[in-house]
């Protein structure tokens, strides 16, 4: 995996609730230093001197109470607690609440070389922000090549062969309203246990490469409605040229799945060939599971009628018979 | 064109899957392929056809295959009715 350092944590594109508001006042030489847990610390224990399993790979927050404690501690004129917390690797120090700390542990921060950053929200919302943002980005991650659409609310992976109509697929799918996430590349991630969330990658998410036009860019061509910057995976579908000898799924009674990092996605495979609307396919495959998870499978409603109904006739003809 | 008249050995008659089965063979010729149930003639390349016959157990189902390779389309299609559709 990538490394990830306190710049890369300050440069994050976060917005609106994940938004972290931090910048860095001291120990600017320290924000190379790397993350290494997606984890947080309160050094309340290691600023009052016990250094017993002290978590120091840890992002150290120091909210008031903290605070209140180093102002105290300068009073004292107690200096050494603070080069005993630096000598530790610590990665950095948050400060919530704006609060700027002493100039002697402003002073320590530089010479040692730990970046200080400081952020306007309170503790306990920083905290349950930097852990979200945190588990995001050590969260197991996995490309896959292929389309990123949502359509009807139900996030759809396309994949198959190079060639085989998957941009094409997908701008038919844009054109009747649908949204495109990602086009060619599709970074997935695993958040919280069994949630996938697809995201394209940088520049090129939101365009699209079209055999014969080249590349377009879809938020000029179709609007902002026709774009989404991430989506859960909730639907994997396979194009692949037709195949006469292959048997294709005629009833639907069985799903199938496919697994990505670890999570099963409900899965199917699609045959191309001329006359067959993929878009208008998908539509319904996507409506389909949307039905699905309300309780109503239509292919297994079906044959549990057609069961029923021969049981019926077959009561019938012997009733018949016997008569 | 050849025909011949089965009987329905699977206690279960007809249902989805072994329609499914019964489409999957049939597609495998190129010869048309009907089944004939109480005088009604339905495509047996077509699943939603198939299902509408209404095919209970002990009931005789006419099939019948035209085209070039009629035969052997028959002669494999009788044999799933005979192995129940892999059922029992």
């Amino acid at each position: 995996m990538k490394k990830i350092t306190v710049l890369d944590l300050l440069q994050l594109d976060l917005r609106d609730r994940d938004s972290l508001n931090l910048k860095c006042i001291a120990g600017r030489s320290g924000l190379v230093r790397e993350l290494k847990v997606p984890e947080i610390n309160r050094p309340g224990l290691e600023l009052s001197g016990f250094y017993d399993n002290f978590a120091f790979q840890r992002i150290q927050i120091f909210g008031r109470g903290e605070m209140a404690y180093l102002e105290k501690l300068a009073k004292e004129g107690k200096i050494e607690t603070l080069e005993k917390l630096f000598s530790c690797e610590i990665p950095c120090c948050v400060f919530t609440h704006s609060q700027t700390p002493t100039d002697e542990f402003l002073g320590i921060a530089e010479q040692t070389g730990c970046a200080v950053l400081q952020t306007d929200l309170p503790s306990s919302e920083f905290t349950t922000r930097i852990l979200r943002v945190l588990s995001n980005i050590f969260a197991p991650k996995q490309s896959i090549h292929g389309v990123f659409v949502e359509v009807f609310g139900v996030g759809v992976v396309i994949m198959g062969d190079s060639g085989v109509g998957k941009s094409e697929t997908a701008l038919a799918l844009i054109e009747r309203n649908h949204r495109l996430v990602a086009d060619d590349l599709v970074e997935i991630r695993r958040v919280s246990g069994n949630i996938l969330i697809g995201t394209g990658t940088g520049v090129s998410s939101h365009h699209m490469e079209i055999r014969g036009l080249g590349i377009i860019n879809i938020t000029h061509l179709f609007g902002v409605g026709a774009i989404r910057d991430k989506k859960q995976i909730q639907m994997a579908v396979r194009l692949e040229d037709w195949d006469p000898d292959k048997n294709y799924d005629r009833i639907g009674a069985e799903e199938n799945f496919m697994e990505i990092l670890g999570v099963q996605v409900p899965y199917i495979v699609v045959p191309v060939k001329p006359g067959r609307n993929i878009p208008v396919i998908i539509e319904t495959a996507a409506m389909n599971e949307r039905l699905k998870k309300m309780g109503y499978y239509s292919a297994k409603e079906f044959s549990k009628n057609v069961m029923r109904w021969l049981e019926t006739e077959s009561a019938k003809a012997i009733f018949l018979s016997e008569t | 064109m050849v025909e011949r008249i089965v009987n329905i050995k699977n206690r279960a008659g007809i249902h989805a899957r072994p329609a499914a089965l019964l489409v999957q063979t049939a597609n495998r010729f190129s010869s048309n392929i009907f089944l004939e149930k109480d005088g009604e003639q339905i495509n047996g390349k077509s699943i939603m056809g198939i299902l509408t016959l209404a095919a209970t157990y002990n009931s005789p189902i006419k099939i019948i295959a035209d085209g070039t390779d009629e035969q052997q389309a028959l002669a494999t299609i009788c044999r799933l009715f005979e192995t129940k559709f892999e059922e029992e």
